[in-house]
């Protein structure tokens, strides 16, 4: 018996995209989601290239369309198994505990009585959370979520004795669930590459020495600092901060591939820091600056800033002096000089690496030896966004709209 | 009209311990309401299964056709306060916006109480001024119309295919295939991404030539579109006139090869053997690829992907987009055609928006004289090897052939040689600060121009005109303003793909014409079904006019930042539901308030306004303000700015609207008249970087903002009372200072509104 559902894995921007547009068509749309939020990576963001635009403000239109056209949304799930055939698949999804059930109000008690915390993983650990927590301003659903597994003994059930609302729930077990669908959107994103294995760039063990994505938490306005550019060391406004390009991307020893979006998204940050810190020196060390399209506009724009430096030239270490402050050594590529240079803070445009690399999927897909997803429409299985390939925002919107009418081909067709 | 109502008002989260429940029903039961309210109960948590039980078995007993909540915002529990098809519900925000955020005044203490009594009152009044909407669903068309049958018109048409819907697909010229016919070779579409392979162009037309669903006209263009999406009237010249009921258009008609002055700076008409890579692909596709001085096969050509020379003076700053609407042009005398001029959107910038592909042509094409030309050599010099994302893979393929040199180059001159040779002067390279490369042949980069830089292309029957508004922000392509939402667009039913969209490669394009057919097919499936496209996805109200009162002013049909409203002879507006996209920028722009939503209207709005209580004495009672609120960035924004403790004056009431567009100004003035100190619009950025989701809401909010403050100035008032703001959603942390500044610099400088006590 064939299904005219579709099930979207990854509740990122591709798979919301996915499952919206297919939904708004009429179908019924299951969208299961891993984090304890929709949004993905781009709720992370501080704002959007070129626009300088807060990715909350698309999220709001989606999350308002999820509420309208019905989209029935799973957070915290993993797909645990495949099976039948496109048209009728049989998807067994496993449901971790949230230990909060509908009944929260976000009133915060629940937070106000736990008394461990443990690293922000929202934040990328520049910032300590409690075992009771919301991610961040704008989660959706706006839910508290319990981390167990860190509580300190009894201390759920103080947690638990805090809520005027019974929405805590110690014995949530978590939930198997199967779902019946006809088509399987695949829209699991990606993962900023692993400071740690970029051994000569401090291995992610250099306090000032920051990822892209960390940068960002930093200018967020709901992020660890309020939205000030800070030394994590000391607190301090940096004077000199320094972009690494391509830290890991374009390099067979890490991605064989450029990330698409760190040339885009260095401009963006020297914005960033134009507003926040006007007399801030900013050095980009790049390979090429990849702006395609009409990005141009926003290249010229930001290359006019006289107190930003854009050199092509190689990192090729980073060691930090006594005072933490990183020391680069660098090669300019045109003039051929090499030399050390001190900065107060140094950002690696860390690429993105597709979230599932490494890792079994639950259904054969093939991939890319960097673990892209290249296949799976034979057998009903649509990949969209940065599981696919790296892109952009809208690209991986681009992505998502169309994974979504091949996966409508899918089920009406039969 | 929602007659039989239930209040019920929530006392958790903090709003019993702030509030006494008793007097907040009262207001109720004992307001001008109260005949209209059968059912007013609070409720410790309303939110709970069993107060959410008791709301259903009180309209089911009481026979309830509304239900107000008086608990924590609209953005939360909404699925919870969802009481069926027949009841409306009104939410109203005292958690977040009133308890949350209270800040008590030194001088007027316990306010609170108040402010919820008016909100209370306020969302009574909204909801009984509130209807159900029933649309009239139209019949729709369900064919599509794809404009363009080269890579991405071809795909489109076959993916609607397989939806199993008919297709019409119209091509200019003889024959199918557009710029991929011409090609020789493209880049790499798919894993592993590191040879030039066929364009596949030639199986494509064979499956869409073969297709019994798709209808192909060659040798045809669309003279016209009359109509509306579901409802379109499409005219084709194909030899002769052809009309066609059409549902919705995929606009592929793709690009056209830039102008090659802009190349001159380069070397491109004064010297010989400077071709474009148009040119020498269309050599490599017939085989002969030859320098055009002696016609010779070249030992070396270089390939030039720096275009400073030719950009240097261009501006990134799109031309002024926001300037007001040009006057619509008089109409010509009878008997005369009327011509309207197509202002041409092509200039330099299109060499530098091409990078990408030019990147990718020229290591495509150094291949064809690795390929072709036995030991000949290629150079490829770049400023930025502009390939993006997993093409990389390919630039790493050209990089491990011996006999193609890549270097970054800043061109600084090319000359001709005395032998034909063409030398390229270039600095900052890798292979030495300053250089002289001789070639035999250079190969400059074609610029992606969109065919709508230079021509309307739709030729739409609209008011508005035949093309896209505004393209000039974005230098002729027909794209989307919005990261979020690639394929809005500014005319329902027509979404764009392709290069006329945006510079793309043959593997996005394929996609990108997916998308924009699905996007297709769902606009008439929501024309068909009654109910609005994305933002408002799903929303069954529409405008509906009230012809007796119109005085053909205009306003709405020039306003309407979709272009939804034709007009006849006499300007009477013509509404296209099917166009629409209810934002209510009409219902702001009329004068005489003749257009109104069944549940969402001028009156409805303006009662609300007026059960705003406002004490005669400012001193004693202390002012009033009224903020109308954009409900998709500003209302948000509020709630989160509440969530982080912030509060602001109590003197502030918000009444939230669907977008700044929508604001009629007899608002105003009725809260101007009755006493209010001050008005504050807080609505979405705009400008060339416009966050508004109606596209011009706010922008058009603000220019009648401006004619309100001088008609109020006329009557003593001072204009600097009502005042605009521009509010992103993450601006949480600033609106308190922003009411504060309004607070201090306006009302306290101003004191009370010379109305007060009329």
């Amino acid at each position: 018996m064939s299904n005219n559902s579709i099930l979207v894995v990854g509740g990122g921007f591709a798979g919301i995209t996915a499952a919206l547009e297919a939904a708004e068509v009429g179908h019924e749309v299951y969208l299961v989601e891993t984090n304890p939020y929709l949004g993905g990576r781009v709720a992370q963001l501080n704002q959007y290239f070129p626009k300088l635009c807060p990715p909350s403000c698309g999220l709001e239109i989606q999350f308002q369309r999820i509420k309208n056209l019905k989209v029935k949304t799973f957070t915290m799930c993993e797909v645990e198994s495949v099976t039948g055939t496109p048209g009728a698949f049989d998807v067994k999804i496993k449901q971790r505990p949230r230990f909060v059930n509908p009944n929260c109000t976000m009133c915060g008690e629940c937070e106000k009585a736990a008394t461990t915390s443990v690293k922000s993983e929202f934040d990328f650990g520049l910032v300590d959370r409690k075992v009771a927590y919301s991610t961040h301003l704008f989660a959706f659903p706006q839910r508290y979520v319990i981390d167990a597994d860190a509580c300190a003994p009894g201390e759920m059930d103080a947690i638990k004795a805090a809520c005027p609302y019974n929405a805590v729930d110690p014995d949530d077990a978590g939930n198997t669930f199967d779902l019946q669908v006809g088509s399987i959107i695949w829209a699991t994103g990606w993962k900023p590459y692993d400071m740690a294995k970029l051994t000569n760039l401090g291995a992610g063990k250099l306090k000032n020495v920051v990822s892209n994505m960390q940068f960002e938490r930093l200018a967020a306005p709901n992020g660890p600092t309020g939205g000030q550019i800070l030394r994590p060391s000391d607190g301090r406004a940096p004077k000199r901060i320094a972009f690494v390009q391509c830290a890991g991307s374009r390099d067979e020893n890490h991605l064989n591939y450029c990330s698409y979006i760190c040339c885009m998204a260095s401009l963006k940050h020297v914005t960033y820091i134009r507003e926040k810190l006007p007399e801030a020196q900013v050095v980009v060390y790049y390979i090429d600056l990849r702006t395609p399209g009409r990005y141009d506009n926003f290249m010229q724009k930001v290359a006019a800033d006289d107190k930003l430096s854009l050199v092509k030239g190689k990192v090729a270490k980073i060691v930090e002096c006594e005072c933490k402050s990183p020391i680069l050594t660098v090669e300019d590529a045109v003039t051929g000089i090499k030399g050390e240079e001190r900065f107060d803070l140094v950002v690696l445009a860390t690429g993105m690496q597709p979230s599932c690399a490494g890792s079994k999927l639950p259904v054969e897909l093939a991939v890319d030896d960097d673990g892209f997803i290249i296949g799976g429409a034979d057998m009903g299985v649509y990949a969209a966004g940065c599981a696919k390939l790296p892109l952009d925002v809208m690209k991986t919107a681009q992505t998502g709209t169309g994974a979504a009418l091949k996966a409508i081909q899918n089920v009406v067709g039969r | 009209m929602a007659e039989k109502l239930g209040v019920y008002i929530c006392s958790g989260c903090d709003i019993g311990k702030a509030l006494d429940m008793a007097p907040l029903m009262e207001a109720v039961t004992k307001g001008k309401l109260a005949g209209s309210c059968p059912v007013v109960k609070q409720n410790a948590v309303l939110c709970s299964p069993e107060a959410v039980a008791e709301i259903e078995a009180d309209i089911k007993a009481q026979g309830l056709d509304g239900v107000v909540v008086c608990a924590c915002s609209p953005r939360v529990k909404w699925d919870i306060f969802q009481f069926g098809k027949t009841v409306q519900v009104e939410r109203v925000n005292l958690r977040e916006q009133c308890v949350w955020s209270f800040r008590e005044d030194a001088k007027v203490p316990g306010l609170l109480p108040l402010m919820a009594k008016d909100y209370i009152k306020m969302g009574v009044m909204k909801l009984s001024k509130s209807r159900i909407p029933a649309p009239e669903v139209p019949e729709t068309f369900k064919t599509i119309m794809v404009l363009g049958g080269g890579m991405t018109g071809l795909t489109a048409a076959l993916e609607a295919a397989k939806l199993g819907r008919d297709v019409v697909l119209v091509e200019r010229a003889a024959t199918l295939g557009g710029k991929a016919a011409t090609m020789y070779k493209t880049f790499p579409m798919s894993h592993p991404y590191l040879k030039a392979e066929d364009t596949g162009i030639d199986q494509l037309i064979a499956e869409v030539t073969g297709n019994p669903k798709i209808k192909v006209l060659t040798s045809a263009e669309l003279h016209s579109l009359e109509g509306a999406p579901g409802l379109y009237s499409a005219t084709i010249n194909a030899g002769g006139e052809q009309k066609f009921d059409i549902g919705a258009v995929v606009l592929a008609t793709g690009w056209v090869p830039g102008d090659t002055t802009f190349l001159a700076p380069m070397g491109y008409g004064s010297i010989k053997n400077v071709v474009t890579a148009a040119e020498f692909e269309a050599m490599a596709k017939t085989g002969a690829i030859v320098r055009p001085s002696d016609g010779k096969a070249p030992a070396s050509v270089a390939f030039l992907t720096d275009v400073s020379l030719c950009t240097k003076g261009a501006s990134p700053d799109s031309v002024e987009v926001c300037a007001p609407p040009e006057p619509l042009p008089t109409p010509a005398p009878e008997g005369e055609p009327e011509v309207v001029a197509y202002p041409d959107k092509e200039n330099a910038k299109h060499l530098a928006y091409s990078s990408e592909l030019t990147s990718l042509v020229a290591l495509k094409q150094a291949g064809y004289v690795r390929e072709k030309l036995g030991d000949a050599l290629a150079f490829v010099l770049y400023d930025h090897m502009m390939v993006p994302g997993i093409n990389e893979r390919y630039y790493k393929a050209a990089q491990d052939d011996a006999g193609i040199m890549l270097s970054k180059a800043t061109i600084t001159k090319v000359t001709e040689d005395a032998d034909g040779g063409v030398i390229v002067a270039a600095k900052d390279t890798l292979l030495g600060a300053d250089v002289e490369i001789k070639a035999d042949l250079v190969v400059l980069p074609t610029a992606i121009v969109p065919v709508t830089a230079h021509e309307p292309t739709m030729n739409l029957v609209y008011r508005q005109g035949p093309g896209f508004p505004d393209l000039e922000l974005f230098d002729g392509f027909v794209d989307s303003n919005y990261i979020c939402f690639p394929y809005e667009t500014r005319r329902t039913g027509v979404y764009a793909a392709g290069c006329v969209r945006q510079p793309m490669t043959m593997a996005t394009a394929k996609e990108d014409a997916a998308g924009a057919v699905l996007k297709a097919v769902q606009c008439i499936g929501s024309a068909n079904r009654g109910v609005a496209v994305h933002p408002r996805s799903g929303d069954v109200s529409f405008p509906v006019f009230n012809f007796q009162r119109c005085t053909q002013c205009k306003r709405c049909t020039e306003e309407c930042p979709f272009g939804a409203l034709d007009d006849d002879e006499k300007g009477t507006p013509k509404p296209n539901p099917t166009r629409c996209r209810r934002c209510g920028t009409c219902m702001g722009a009329c004068p005489e308030r003749v257009i109104s939503f069944d549940n969402y209207n001028v009156d409805q709005i303006g009662s609300m306004i007026k059960e705003v209580y406002v004490p005669d004495d400012m001193v004693a009672g202390g002012p009033r303000v009224i903020v109308l609120v954009c409900e998709n960035d500003a209302y948000p924004a509020l709630d989160m700015a509440a969530f982080r403790g912030k509060g602001w004056s109590p003197f502030v009431r918000f009444v939230p609207v669907r977008c700044l567009g929508s604001v009629n100004a007899i608002w105003v003035a009725d809260a101007v008249s009755k006493g209010v100190d001050g008005v504050i619009m807080l609505g979405c950025k705009y400008g060339p970087d416009y966050q508004c989701h109606f596209v011009k809401g706010s922008e058009l909010c603000s220019r009648r903002k401006t004619n309100i403050a001088e008609s109020l100035g006329r009557l003593g008032v001072e204009a600097e009372r009502v005042e605009q703001y521009e509010v992103s959603i993450d601006e949480y942390d600033k609106v308190p200072a922003i009411i504060e500044r309004f607070m201090t610099e306006v009302i306290t400088k101003f004191g009370p509104n010379p109305f007060k006590g009329y």
